[in-house]
């Protein structure tokens, strides 16, 4: 029983890592129906930024408080990634938008791999290794849960909470869900549609950003090709939750994340990913738009 | 184009005004993006601890060519482009367009004296030079023999488009020879043109073709039956797969082997199209992508059988049909029953043979099959499922027979790659290779056979040619390594390849069904992907 706790802690913490990178698929997939390939390396970029932003600390100031440092690290990544994410859109997808649908796919595989490229080639093939940030582990009754996965989890509520208030109760929002509802009419009614779909990939750029973060944080190290793993792990989850829902998405992420390490503490640690996908097919077969997804209503 | 807010600011403003703006905006963004990835760079000191590089300098370049590059692209080259479209007043006539300008009779003449000067001087080229100046001489050379084949290609245009597929086939069945004749020209004996050769057949020979090859297959799932298979470097490791394990355990042929690894192959593409009928398009490509990890996954960890990724090595070579072997210590080996010198060039010219002919056969059955009911049945698939159902079509059966049929060509060309390789390891099936293919397929103009052949030409050909860029390694110092740069620019070629030509490089359909005459019709008319 203590086992399967712990491991349903751990599966807490990755899914939440999941869930944050797998709303910014979700809401850019439900307002402009691509995949954007892209979003896991713009995860990278975030955990690399964070790298960066936790080295100008350490190299200007003596010591700095954990949780400055990591607040520093969370909004200077979540900036900067956004900046990434906007030129992206805004260089790769908005001239395509309206052109056939595979064609903004192939530039988001496109910038994916050019993403990654990137980062080795400006800062090197190799690993990136951290000291350890924070190493408080507490134990209550036989289960030992760290200050890490505390924060991960807190951090993904907090955020999650923001961005739920952001999406269901501001103008904002409201423009965005008009917009996924229906594009062309929401911008009858002035909507901007040209700048709420920026602002989209803003905010998926900042929590795939916090995301990174916190995968700085909670695995010490980070490498140019850790977007695509991820990445398609977070996808999977969108999928999985039901695409374009974004509860579905968190769902997803945590659905993911509990297989993950349930997989790998009961059965066998290298088959765990193929675990996942697995069952993301399963699931498909019977449920094929996903969880919370509404089903497609084919109009003749 | 967007429709800006206050139209009366652009209005006012002239190009050389606005793009003054549009170069500030750009080299703010630049800052922005590259402050920390290009100013500073992470790396590791003798402790083993990160430390961070300055690299103001660098930094400070790459913003002030952006800004430069924006300035120059909207003051000069935009305009520029608008002023094609807008015809004389006088006249009535468009300008001449930017290809005629470009490919003029004199530039002729001139890349091909510059041409011939520099492949005579070739020799003393590093004498008279120095190592530096002969680098670029070399390049220059190049870019006068590309520009000059570039020149009468542009000439005879209309009789390469009208004779495109005779010409492409007899241009790659004829590649070896020429390039071994030029070879042994130049450098005067038949062996040496034998060992030259080795570069241009392998490298660029037999790897364009595989791509082809591999796009030719995807084309027929996602071209021609309009289902996004994002995993279609799964088939190609089942086949690499199926020969590198038969062939090592059980020593059996490549000929025997060959079908057998498409039959797998096709095998597979029905087991991934089962569980998938009933999905549409962006569900499809993640279980597609899912499946592909799944495949690279279990190679990876099944270590009793595949080895992991230690890799299998040792895989048989192809024989000549059984009649004459590559092996140099074979009593049958190619050279001894011929009575010629030995060569490791045989085998890969042998290679190549092989492998154009598999791809004119994935050409072949293309083609033949888009006019037998299967075919007709994917286009119309891909056109419209729910018509294609309410006529009688078994939508099961197509979508499968189009999984099993793409897979298996994968199949074929990937028991090729381990032949080819002589190893096989799941470092190979990664979703990048997927994913290119697709580019290939989607950049060529999906369901066009000429137009996929070009753009494997031009992005696989293109990034391996800039593994020969080696005298940049002067210009940028010795750490420079071109390679590195290979994927990043690939990467920033499908963007821009995409954005220039959104329905690929053959924008245009033949159809296959037509009342009295064949019309051609654009691309956009036909649909794409939907699952």
């Amino acid at each position: 029983m203590q086992y399967f706790v712990q491991q349903l802690i751990n599966g807490l913490t990755l899914g939440s890592i999941y869930g944050l990178i797998a709303i910014g698929y979700t809401m850019v997939y439900g307002i402009i129906g691509m995949i954007n390939f892209a979003h896991g390396d713009i995860f990278m970029v975030g955990a690399f930024t964070a790298l960066i932003v936790f080295l100008i600390l350490g190299a200007l100031f003596y010591s700095v408080p954990v949780v400055v440092a990591l607040l520093i690290m969370m909004i200077v990544g979540m900036l900067l990634t956004s900046l990434y994410n906007w030129t992206i859109e805004k260089v790769a997808y908005r001239p395509l938008r309206g052109s056939f649908r595979l064609a903004p796919l192939i530039t988001a595989i496109g910038m994916s791999i050019a993403l990654s490229n990137f980062v080795q080639v400006t800062q090197g093939p190799r690993n990136k290794p951290i000291p350890p940030l924070v190493s408080q582990v507490y134990t209550i009754d036989g289960i030992s849960v760290s200050l890490k996965q505390i924060i991960i989890v807190l951090v993904t509520a907090v955020l999650l909470a923001i961005f739920w208030y952001l999406v269901n109760r501001t103008a904002l929002g409201r423009a965005q869900r008009a917009c996924e509802q229906d594009r062309k009419m929401a911008a009858l009614l002035g909507v901007d549609v040209d700048r709420t779909i920026s602002i989209t990939f803003i905010m998926g750029a900042a929590l795939a950003a916090v995301a990174g973060t916190l995968f700085l944080m909670y695995y010490g190290v980070v490498v140019f090709s850790d977007g695509f793993v991820p990445g398609v792990k977070a996808f999977t989850a969108a999928v999985l939750g039901g695409i374009g829902s974004l509860p579905g998405a968190v769902l997803g992420g945590l659905l993911i994340g509990f297989i993950e390490s349930m997989w790998s503490a009961y059965f066998s640690i290298d088959y765990k990913d193929v675990a996942a996908f697995s069952i993301l097919a399963i699931v498909l077969i019977f449920l094929p738009s996903g969880i919370l997804g509404r089903p497609e209503v084919e109009k003749v | 184009m967007a429709v800006t807010v206050s139209p009366e600011r652009d209005v006012v403003a002239t190009p050389v005004q606005r793009a003054f703006r549009e170069a500030l905006y750009a080299g703010a963004i630049a800052l922005g993006l590259f402050v920390l990835f290009i100013g500073l760079r992470t790396d590791q000191n003798i402790s083993n601890e990160l430390i961070l590089v300055r690299r103001w300098g660098l930094l400070a370049l790459v913003v002030v060519l952006t800004a430069v590059g924006r300035f120059l692209y909207v003051a000069y080259a935009q305009p520029f482009a608008a002023s094609l479209k807008v015809a004389d007043v006088a006249t009535g006539l468009l300008p001449e367009s930017m290809a005629t300008r470009f490919f003029r009779l004199p530039y002729f003449i001139a890349a091909i004296v510059i041409a011939f000067a520099l492949l005579v001087l070739a020799g003393s080229l590093d004498g008279l030079l120095g190592p530096d100046l002969a680098g670029y001489a070399r390049f220059l050379r190049a870019l006068a023999i590309i520009y000059a084949v570039a020149s009468v290609m542009f000439y005879f245009r209309s009789f390469i488009h009208a004779h495109f597929s005779a010409l492409g086939v007899s241009a790659l069945a004829l590649y070896p020879v020429i390039v071994v004749l030029t070879l042994a020209l130049y450098t005067g004996s038949v062996a040496g043109g034998f060992q030259g050769s080795l570069k241009w057949v392998d490298n660029f020979g037999i790897q364009i073709l595989i791509y082809v090859m591999l796009a030719w297959g995807l084309n027929i799932v996602i071209g021609l039956a309009g289902l996004l298979d994002l995993g279609y470097v799964a088939f190609y490791a089942v086949g690499a797969y199926a020969y590198a394990l038969l062939g090592t355990h059980f020593g059996l042929s490549f000929w025997i082997l060959l079908p057998a690894a498409g039959c797998m192959a096709a095998f597979w593409g029905v087991m991934l199209g089962f569980p998938v009928l009933r999905l549409r398009g962006d569900y499809l490509a993640i279980v597609t992508l899912a499946f592909g990890e799944i495949i690279r996954l279990v190679l990876i960890n099944w270590r009793e059988v595949t080895n992991g990724s230690a890799r299998i090595s040792g895989i048989p070579k192809v024989s000549f049909f059984g009649l004459m072997s590559f092996n140099v210590s074979d009593p049958n080996y190619i050279a001894k029953v011929l009575n010629i010198a030995t060569s490791s060039a045989y085998y890969k010219i042998f290679l190549y043979y092989l492998i154009l002919g598999l791809c004119l056969l994935t050409a072949f059955v293309t083609i033949r099959l888009r006019r037998l009911p299967v075919g007709r049945a994917w286009e119309a698939l891909r056109e419209d499922e729910i018509a294609c159902r309410s006529l009688g079509i078994n939508t099961t059966t197509t979508k499968l027979t189009a999984f099993a049929t793409g897979a298996m060509f994968g199949g074929f060309a990937g028991s090729f790659f381990a032949a080819r390789q002589g190893f096989v390891s799941p470092e190979s099936f990664v979703f990048l290779e997927s994913a290119i293919v697709l580019a290939i397929v989607v950049l060529g103009g999906m369901g066009s056979l000429a137009g996929i052949a070009v753009a494997a030409l031009v992005m696989i050909g293109g990034t391996e040619a800039l593994r020969e860029l080696d005298f940049l390694k002067r210009v940028f110092g010795p750490d420079f390594t071109p390679e590195l740069y290979r994927m990043l620019l690939f990467g920033m070629a499908m963007v821009i390849v995409m954005l220039w030509k959104p329905r690929g490089f053959v924008g245009s359909r033949e159809p296959t069904a037509f009342l009295k005459e064949r019309k051609t019709v654009s691309g956009s008319f036909t649909k794409e992907g939907h699952g």
